[in-house]
């Protein structure tokens, strides 16, 4: 494969491939930014990846009190899904058993959008007929009796059809350590760019995959190829100097936004150069036939 | 562009029926039709041409100038624009209005609001009975928008009150949100008795609480919730002494229990 070298870091001349999904976004606040931060936190857990989760989540950013409806600190989190009505369900059982659950938390919609999907329109059947509808100006809230006082919810939460899901970086470095310190720079940068999320843990995956398996009804398996331990075994991707490999997958509300995250993600990385982090990036796609967006690397470069 | 001015020649010796003086029905008229535009009501024919001095302008900026409580239906199912009285107004002022913003810079007489929709509703003095009420044989009153009354209000301010918000800065009359199905009523200085009256859904909120309470309500404890903080940055651009009230946790009481008894009523803590 062609590459191209930024300060010392190989660059591959490829693409990320990634795809359309439905989309929204979810405000969630509490008294304080810790148990806003808690219901986030929780909501957004086992949102890895589609393929097992339902959906994928994560934590945009924190907002402070004058950007929430209620002058309280909150969180605003991301949801995509393959589907409106997987989305729909996903919202509603995270934000149901998540979120609603957690002390003093409120929940509004993130996103405006011009399809919406229910969110205290479903969740106030929690009141058991004690639920109070209340129409402010063009909002809605659902004021639903709990037992530390009322959890209130908007109605409903915009959806966007516009969502990019899969785009990614291949972090290859010397050893586990650089390989990891690229990673988690990567991250750091990427958490700073509206709209996105990465939503495995801490941001990275190690157990990047291939479509099918060798096994019937296994519809994922190891990326063999970027496997350092079987370099010699099979028809590798990696180079002598790799000893390991991570990968950050992004999804973003708009494409904008993933080609953002993977342009300061590679900044981060050729900032911290071979030595101390990775020594080549790549980036993961099924020969450009699966995925409506590309995103080249070579576009992306500092 | 300058509003479409209606200046009031003298007080008329016969009510009149404003409802024709909207933006969207004098969108397109000649200054010679506007004037030709009929408001009597009685069997003698008044136009808009005996009774005001018209100045041309922008329809969807009216302004009507030394006006009284003799004219009847201002802003009648307004739908957008905006239409600014100097002076007092007769009955159903703003009645069935879905939209734009009708200040009253005077009082109104009752019926205001009655059956809006959408909008906002300003009357700078005081306001008379059934603010936002429903007619004889009407099922529901206000249904949404924004009523702020700068004065008092009369009797059963928001009678039957569906949805939307009512503010009243002053006091208000007996039977404050009488039959309320839902909807908000803000309530500045002291209610007349049994605030809340028979209703089954609703908010009410008595920032000075009432000399005559209804015994159909049960308290519900103080509690500082996150709604009155939706309430208060909703309120504020419009009163910010209605919102100010939603600073400190709030009495709660549930009722009227006399009927479906899910509606509220707000009283400061002590």
């Amino acid at each position: 494969m062609r590459q191209l070298t930024s300060k010392g870091v190989r660059v591959d001349d490829t693409f990320a491939e990634a795809f359309g999904m439905r989309a929204t976004a979810l405000t969630i606040t509490a008294a304080d930014a810790r148990w806003a931060r808690q219901a986030a936190v929780t909501m957004t857990g086992f949102g890895t990846s589609v393929i097992g989760c339902g959906a994928e989540t994560g934590i945009d950013r924190e907002l402070t009190p004058k950007e929430t409806p209620d002058g309280r600190p909150g969180v605003r989190v991301l949801l995509f899904a393959v589907s409106t009505s997987e989305l729909q369900k996903q919202v509603q059982a995270r934000v149901g058993q998540c979120v609603l659950t957690s002390p003093g938390s409120a929940c509004y919609s993130g996103l405006a959008g011009e399809e919406q999907l229910k969110l205290g329109d479903s969740l106030r059947y929690f009141g058991d007929g004690w639920q109070v509808s209340k129409r402010l100006g063009d909002k809605h809230y659902w004021r639903v009796p709990v037992m530390d006082g009322e959890f209130v919810c908007e109605a409903t939460t915009g959806l966007t059809k516009a969502a990019v899901g899969g785009g990614n970086l291949l972090i290859m470095g010397k050893s586990t350590a650089t390989t990891l310190a690229a990673a988690e720079a990567a991250v750091k940068a990427i958490n700073a760019v509206a709209d996105v999320i990465m939503p495995f843990p801490g941001g990275i995956v190690r157990s990047g995959s291939k479509v099918g398996s060798k096994y019937k009804n296994v519809r994922a398996s190891t990326n063999d190829a970027y496997c350092p331990t079987l370099r010699g075994a099979v028809a590798t991707a990696l180079d002598h100097d790799v000893g390991a490999v991570l990968e950050i997958v992004i999804d973003g509300l708009t494409a904008d936004a993933v080609g953002n995250a993977m342009r300061a993600g590679i900044a981060a990385i050729v900032k911290l150069g071979p030595k101390r982090g990775a020594a080549r990036i790549g980036a993961g796609n099924y020969g450009g036939k699966l995925g409506p967006h590309h995103f080249h690397l070579k576009d992306l470069l500092p | 562009m300058k509003p479409l001015v209606f200046s009031l020649r003298t007080k008329p010796d016969q009510r009149l029926d404003l409802s024709p003086l909207v933006p969207h029905l004098l969108a397109g008229k000649t200054a010679a039709e506007i004037s030709g535009v009929a408001l009597g009501t009685t069997r003698h024919a008044v136009t808009v041409g005996d009774v005001f001095r018209v100045k041309m302008g922008d329809p969807q900026q009216l302004r009507i100038e030394g006006s009284c409580d003799r004219l009847d239906l201002v802003g009648h199912a307004m739908r957008d624009g905006e239409i600014v009285v100097d002076g007092d107004v007769g009955a159903r002022a703003g009645r069935l209005m879905s939209g734009g913003r009708l200040i009253i810079g005077g009082n109104a007489g009752p019926w205001a609001a009655s059956g809006m929709t959408g909008g906002t509703l300003e009357i700078t003095h005081s306001a008379g009975d059934r603010l936002g009420g429903p007619l004889a044989g009407e099922m529901a009153g206000m249904r949404g928008g924004v009523v702020i009354v700068r004065g008092d209000a009369g009797e059963r301010v928001g009678d039957r009150m569906r949805r939307g918000t009512i503010v009243v800065e002053g006091r208000s009359g007996a039977h404050a949100g009488s039959r309320m199905l839902a909807g908000t009523l803000i309530l500045r200085r002291a209610a007349g008795a049994l605030p809340g009256y028979l209703m089954r859904r609703g908010t009410i909120v008595l920032v000075e609480g009432s000399n005559v309470m209804s015994p159909t309500f049960v308290d519900c404890g103080v509690h500082d919730l996150v709604a009155a903080r939706l309430l208060a940055d909703f309120v504020r651009p419009y009163s910010a002494r209605a919102a100010s009230i939603f600073h400190s946790p709030l009495r709660r009481l549930a009722g009227d229990m006399a009927v479906l008894g899910k509606g509220e009523l707000f009283c400061p803590a002590k």
